[in-house]
């Protein structure tokens, strides 16, 4: 976030963003559960513009076999996004960018999978970027904790994620794309509500540490409202009258 | 922690029997980072270079500065990119072959930290407008591996950066022509110190060794500017931090940023 020169204004003189949000406020996040035959789990996305697939498999073999471990359930993640999901056609193959991300997700994962219940067995988590609008690692990671629940895999706690930010000297609520490129900063946070844990935590951008502390409990706030939005998706599939617990 | 060893476990429940006394592995305090050593010029075919040696582990970073095209949307300035590596004779566990994903983190924390700190003013380095800009490459090679390459690697970029020289090109028909002998400093802005901190069940430890950071439950870098502010962050590992916890890093980060940050400062002093 070099705070790059654009026309467009971010914020307006009565606080309304680019596309005509508040500044505590979230783009529109739909999810739906069981959207794809073949995986044991899975969940579609759409949070403002991004389109994300999400495919849970397992626990099943590890392959290769060397990765499996005698003492717990490993969990692996993949995160892509295919060559039409940005304005430039991007290569298809894997970039240091998706490779970083599918790590800091896992990590963002791993403490909400009880893992220990499968020794010597993968869970795969495919997280596949169809569109892309600012936030696609926050987006992913929504759809994969829902499709994980999906798939029957115990845990701890759901992972919700939103993130936070500032543009135009004021802090705001998940950051878009146009916020992004010309914004001051970006910081994706992951959360399991119910132990107050932030399982995910990046920054990209300059913030005091009074901002700092400010910012994170904006995403909180954030990630907070998507975890009604995924519990409700989950409702929707499995209580369907839609007024169970 | 999922992927321990035996070996690991049994370091581990020593190590947290430790800081239950308030102790570490090698005697530091919890708030303690390694000794610093930073050696500058050590490559005098790069145009800027430091080995930075943070405890046992060691780095060396050099600098190469050369005319390249810029990235598409940003023509109005230089580019700078920076990558990491861990090389197969600092640690038996270390293989050659592709950049696996902890190497590649690595790159990307060091490189987002110096990036978005604005450290090098990138736009005094454009040639010509969205034709030819000038490439500021930082390349770090871990050659002892102790633990915290993510501070090693950034100590010793910084370092590198700062002491780097710039060569003169002028532009003759739409090619760089190297001037020689005209080379000037690299117009720095600030300087990013990255701290980076490890959680073991409740304790915060401030720059892990490979001991510790093998049987950490999360860690954190943050990266911080000559003003005090948090310029860039990441959180890994298989655990999370809560909100208190964070502030506290922060704090931490502030604080023991500023000491590290007066360590680069005198040892880049001599040779600007």
């Amino acid at each position: 976030m070099g705070g790059r020169e654009t026309d467009v204004v971010l914020l307006d003189e009565n606080g309304i963003r680019s596309d005509g949000r508040k500044v505590n406020e979230t783009r529109k996040v739909t999810i739906k559960v069981g959207v794809l035959k073949n995986a044991d789990g899975s969940a579609y996305i759409e949070f403002g513009g991004n389109k994300i697939l999400a495919g849970v498999f397992g626990p099943r073999d590890v392959h290769p076999k060397h990765m499996s471990n005698p003492d717990t359930g490993i969990l692996r993640v993949r995160y892509h996004m295919e060559p039409f999901s940005v304005s430039e056609r991007k290569n298809p193959a894997p970039s240091r960018r998706e490779i970083e991300i599918s790590k800091v997700l896992k990590e963002a994962l791993e403490p909400a999978v009880i893992l220990e219940k499968f020794p010597r067995t993968a869970i795969d988590v495919y997280l596949e970027v169809l569109q892309a609008d600012g936030g696609t690692r926050c987006a992913a990671l929504d759809a994969a904790s829902v499709a994980l629940a999906d798939a029957g895999i115990p845990m701890r706690d759901m992972v919700c994620s939103c993130a936070a930010g500032k543009a135009a000297d004021t802090l705001i609520l998940d950051v878009n794309n146009e916020e992004d490129q010309a914004g001051q900063a970006d910081m994706p946070i992951g959360y399991m509500p119910n132990f107050g844990k932030i399982t995910l935590l990046q920054l990209d951008g300059v913030l005091t540490t009074d901002e700092f502390k400010k910012c994170i409990e904006l995403g909180i706030e954030g990630c907070k409202q998507v975890y009604e939005i995924q519990k409700n998706a989950l409702r929707e599939k499995y209580f369907s009258s839609g007024d169970n617990n | 922690m999922a992927n321990l060893s035996i070996i690991d476990k049994l370091k581990r429940s020593k190590i947290l029997d430790l800081l239950q006394e308030g102790k570490r592995i090698d005697d530091r305090a919890l708030d303690e980072p390694r000794p610093l050593v930073i050696d500058t010029g050590v490559i005098p075919h790069a145009n800027g270079s430091a080995r930075a040696r943070l405890g046992d582990t060691e780095v060396v970073s050099g600098i190469k500065v050369q005319p390249d095209k810029p990235f598409p949307d940003m023509g109005d300035k230089g580019i700078f990119i920076c990558t990491a590596e861990i090389l197969p004779l600092a640690h038996p566990s270390a293989e050659t072959g592709p950049p696996q994903p902890n190497v590649i983190e690595i790159a990307r924390v060091v490189d987002r930290g110096i990036r978005e700190s604005g450290m090098i003013d990138l736009s005094q380095m454009v040639l010509q407008k969205d034709k030819s800009v000038i490439g500021v490459f930082a390349d770090n090679v871990v050659t002892d591996h102790d633990g915290n390459l993510f501070d090693a690697c950034s100590y010793a970029a910084v370092a590198a950066i700062i002491t780097s020289k710039i060569p003169k090109w002028e532009m003759k028909d739409d090619k760089p022509v190297l001037i020689e002998d005209q080379a000037s400093d690299t117009p720095i802005t600030t300087i990013p110190i990255s701290v980076t901190m490890g959680l073991i069940g409740e304790f915060i430890i401030v720059d892990p060794n490979l001991d510790e950071w093998e049987c950490l439950d999360a860690r954190i870098t943050i990266t911080t500017n000559s003003d005090g502010n948090i310029v860039a962050l990441q959180k890994g590992g298989s655990d999370g931090f809560s909100l208190e916890q964070l502030v506290k890093c922060a704090e931490l980060s502030i604080a023991i940023g500023k000491k590290i940050r007066d360590i680069i400062k005198q040892a880049t002093e001599g040779s600007k």
